[in-house]
């Protein structure tokens, strides 16, 4: 470089970790974000997102400490690390916006994803699909003579394949709620 | 104590208790409860404006020139919408202002009641915050935590919607705890970071200063301590359009404006530095222009107190969250304690440079006996005015680039102009904005003949106020800026680019009852403008200049700023189809 003795984007960590060394490929983060829950906390965030074209590939939301007034929402997007440091800046610009948190940076993390799953047959597909279930540990909630609804929890990627596996045998709809996460240990 | 009151008589409470002096305001159906209790008091005064939108360019001329929020009313639905412009002006330069909109009561909502809008929904992408008051006894602390998330951290505006229940309801007054607020952002920067910038500056052989808004929204302390720093380091400095006057134009390391309309001294010394320097600025795609040939030498350090502009266009190497006065007084301690120098030789070649560049003389322009020139006009009111106690605002255009080119401004908080959203219609309210703020200085609105139509109906509250405030319209009965594109981008297409049926601008002044001056022969003109200046009351000023003057020195769309047009002669050819794409 320069006389100046500084890499360019050199990643020593500060504060912010500001110095990332960017590049193109694009990542998929989880990342948390705690708010105060105040009407329109959740169109402040959506509208951010959609204003300056970020993704949101998934999103959940609800309170968690009712006597704080905070609620979690846990957003799955995919960016270049560019773009998703700028979500996590501008994220933390929103006033009622509490913490913002990088799940995929600071993990290790465990997330989580409910989804319910009609699969409708009879016969041979229906004998394959309650056994497939059962290796999933999908439970059933509710039949009728040629229907199942299952509910399964797990990994997004989990969900995925239950799903593809479903496909053949009938399976119908699909109900998935999003990730919710949350980093490993104290 | 606890105090019981109105939502009405809160709003006023609230106001007081925040310092506040001055709103701007328009009344209307739902808002009348607040306009009773303005009625009954005296000690805050209400300038009435002819639209919403003048209200809120008109706080933001108030807030850009006194350092405090500007605040303005206006009713439900019209009057809010109308205010969105001015809101979404405010957050793009960072004006810290607080908006109070009238709203249909709490139990229409919903109901598409008349003059009903969802003013919180239609404003939230255009302020810093907003909030909707569904109880009285929330109203009092949600005012004061509005004032506070307006003026900490990046300033910016904020609306408040009160609807006519809330206001009419009685409740508790709470009184302000900003330190109550979990708002808080960081102001001091990381000194290890400080630290490095120091080391940075101690080894830089061609370093410079890109300063910008930032430095004038944390203070007049702000601008203090940069000229400290640029006389302790003797480094040249540039400024963004919004942060003129930061670092005094007469200074010897004064470079002028960089960018789109910058000076050739200040790209080139943008294009060849070693260290460059962003103090308040955020890179803007005006300053940058070809973003990969963007100062591609250069050490990048940027000190912004908003965390989200740190490499969100250019990767920067030294980032350093903060407040500018907070951090500029932590870079002198360390370079005192250090005993730092700069590499004194290379400077002063990096200096010899910077002269030789300089001598390029950019701003020169083919002079004429006959018609008067723009910048022409603008070197005489500079001369006639600076030593004046003077503030400037202007419109959008040519004009407004010119003004910053030829203008000089010595002292922060005098220059008032509309930055990154460009509005047009911004220099007339805000000019009222500013008077209301300095009685007795003088105002100048710098504009253009289409640009000043746009928000023309407030020379009525001028003429009220009796606020003498001198509309300077450089009249070339084109959209200049528009037209300059269109010859050089669109093959000489003029498309809707002229101004017809103009208005007879003396009789127009007349007819508000203010004075109105013309002028078209360059001989007259400093008789005309002494005229303007010594006149006690407002003035429209109708200037003739030349009807086809280009603005240069120029970075055209897509290029890099060591490829400025300085004239017309270097504009054969040289703006390709991959640039005009851009705006």
């Amino acid at each position: 470089m320069s006389a100046l003795h500084i890499k360019k984007g050199s990643t020593k960590h500060s504060a912010y970790n500001l110095r990332p060394n960017f590049s193109d490929t694009r990542e998929r983060h989880t990342i948390t974000v705690l708010v105060e829950n105040e009407p329109g906390v959740l169109a402040r965030v959506i509208g951010l997102f959609a204003g300056r074209g970020y993704n949101i590939d998934s999103l959940t939301v609800a309170e968690v400490d009712h006597t704080g007034k905070l609620s979690r929402i846990t957003i799955v997007t995919t960016g270049t690390p560019q773009v998703i440091e700028q979500i996590k800046t501008q994220l933390g610009r929103i006033v009622p916006v509490h913490e913002v948190t990088d799940l995929t940076v600071e993990g290790p993390f465990v997330e989580r994803e409910l989804a319910i799953v009609k699969v409708v047959g009879t016969g041979d597909k229906r004998v394959e699909a309650m056994r497939l279930a059962e290796i999933f540990r999908a439970n059933v909630v509710d039949t009728t003579l040629n229907s199942f609804i299952f509910e399964i929890t797990g990994t997004p990627d989990k969900i995925d394949a239950f799903a593809d596996l479903m496909r053949p045998l009938g399976l119908s709809r699909i109900a998935r709620t999003g990730v919710a996460a949350l980093l490993r240990g104290e | 104590m606890t105090r019981e009151m109105t939502g009405a008589k809160m709003v006023i409470e609230a106001l007081k208790e925040q310092g506040v002096d001055t709103v701007f305001g328009y009344p209307g159906g739902a808002v009348l409860p607040i306009y009773d209790e303005i009625f009954q008091q005296n000690d805050i005064r209400h300038i009435l404006v002819r639209h919403e939108q003048g209200a809120i360019h008109a706080a933001e001329g108030y807030a850009r020139s006194t350092g405090k929020p500007g605040v303005a009313l206006v009713t439900s639905g019209p009057g809010a919408t109308n205010a969105v412009t001015g809101l979404t002006d405010a957050l793009l330069d960072s004006i810290p202002i607080v908006v109070l909109s009238g709203q249909v009561p709490t139990f229409m909502i919903g109901s598409d009641a008349f003059q009903e809008a969802d003013t919180v929904g239609i404003t939230r992408p255009c302020t810093k915050h907003n909030w909707l008051i569904k109880d009285t006894n929330t109203l009092a602390a949600t005012l004061h935590e509005a004032f506070h998330v307006a003026t900490s951290g990046r300033p910016g505006p904020v609306l408040v919607d009160i609807p006519k229940d809330v206001q009419f309801a009685t409740g508790t007054y709470q009184e302000a705890a900003p330190a109550d607020s979990h708002y808080q952002p960081q102001t001091k920067g990381d000194l290890e970071e400080i630290t490095e910038l120091v080391a940075a500056l101690e080894v830089a052989k061609k370093p410079v200063f890109y300063t910008g808004g930032g430095v004038i929204n944390s203070g007049p302390e702000a601008s203090k301590l940069l000229r400290e720093l640029v006389d302790a380091t003797g480094i040249p400095i540039t400024s963004t359009l919004m942060g003129l006057g930061c670092y005094p134009a007469s200074g010897e390391n004064w470079l002028g404006m960089l960018g789109m309309h910058g000076l050739y001294e200040a790209n080139m010394a943008m294009h060849d530095c070693d260290l460059l320097i962003n103090i308040g600025a955020r890179f803007d795609d005006r300053i940058t222009g070809r973003l990969d040939a963007f100062s591609p030498h250069s050490i990048k350090a940027h000190i912004d107190i908003d965390p989200s502009s740190i490499n969100k266009v250019v990767p920067v190497d030294i980032p350093i969250v903060g407040d500018i006065t907070s951090v500029l007084t932590d870079l002198l301690a360390v370079w005192k304690e250090r005993g730092s120098k700069t590499e004194a030789q290379d400077v002063a070649k990096w200096q010899e440079q910077v002269r030789e560049w300089r001598n390029v003389r950019c701003l020169s322009y083919t002079s004429s006996e006959t018609t008067i020139k723009p910048q022409y006009a603008l070197e005489r009111l500079e001369a006639l005015t600076k030593d004046k106690d003077r503030y400037i605002t202007t419109e959008v255009g040519q004009h407004q680039m010119w003004a910053a080119q030829y203008l000089g401004f010595e002292d922060p908080n005098r220059w008032m102009t509309s930055g990154g959203l460009g509005t047009m219609g911004y220099g007339t309210p805000a000019s009222i904005g500013v008077q209301v703020a300095h009685p007795d200085a003088l105002v100048i609105n710098v504009a253009g003949e289409a640009s000043w139509l746009m928000n023309m109906q407030e020379m009525g509250t001028a003429v009220q106020f009796r606020l003498p405030v001198k509309q300077f319209i450089l009249n070339n009965e084109r959209l200049g800026m528009v037209r300059q594109w269109q010859e050089l981008l669109h093959g000489e297409r003029y498309s809707q680019s002229w101004s017809q049926a103009l208005p007879d601008f003396v009789k127009l002044a007349e007819a508000f009852g203010a004075k109105g001056i013309i002028c078209k022969d360059p001989k007259d003109l400093d008789d005309a403008i002494m005229e303007m200046i010594n006149y006690d009351g407002p003035v429209i000023f109708d200037c003739l200049v030349e009807k086809h003057e280009n603005c240069f020195p120029m970075i055209p769309s897509g290029k890099a700023h060591n490829e400025m047009l300085l004239g017309n002669a270097d504009t054969q050819g040289v703006i390709q189809s991959s640039g005009a794409v851009l705006v």
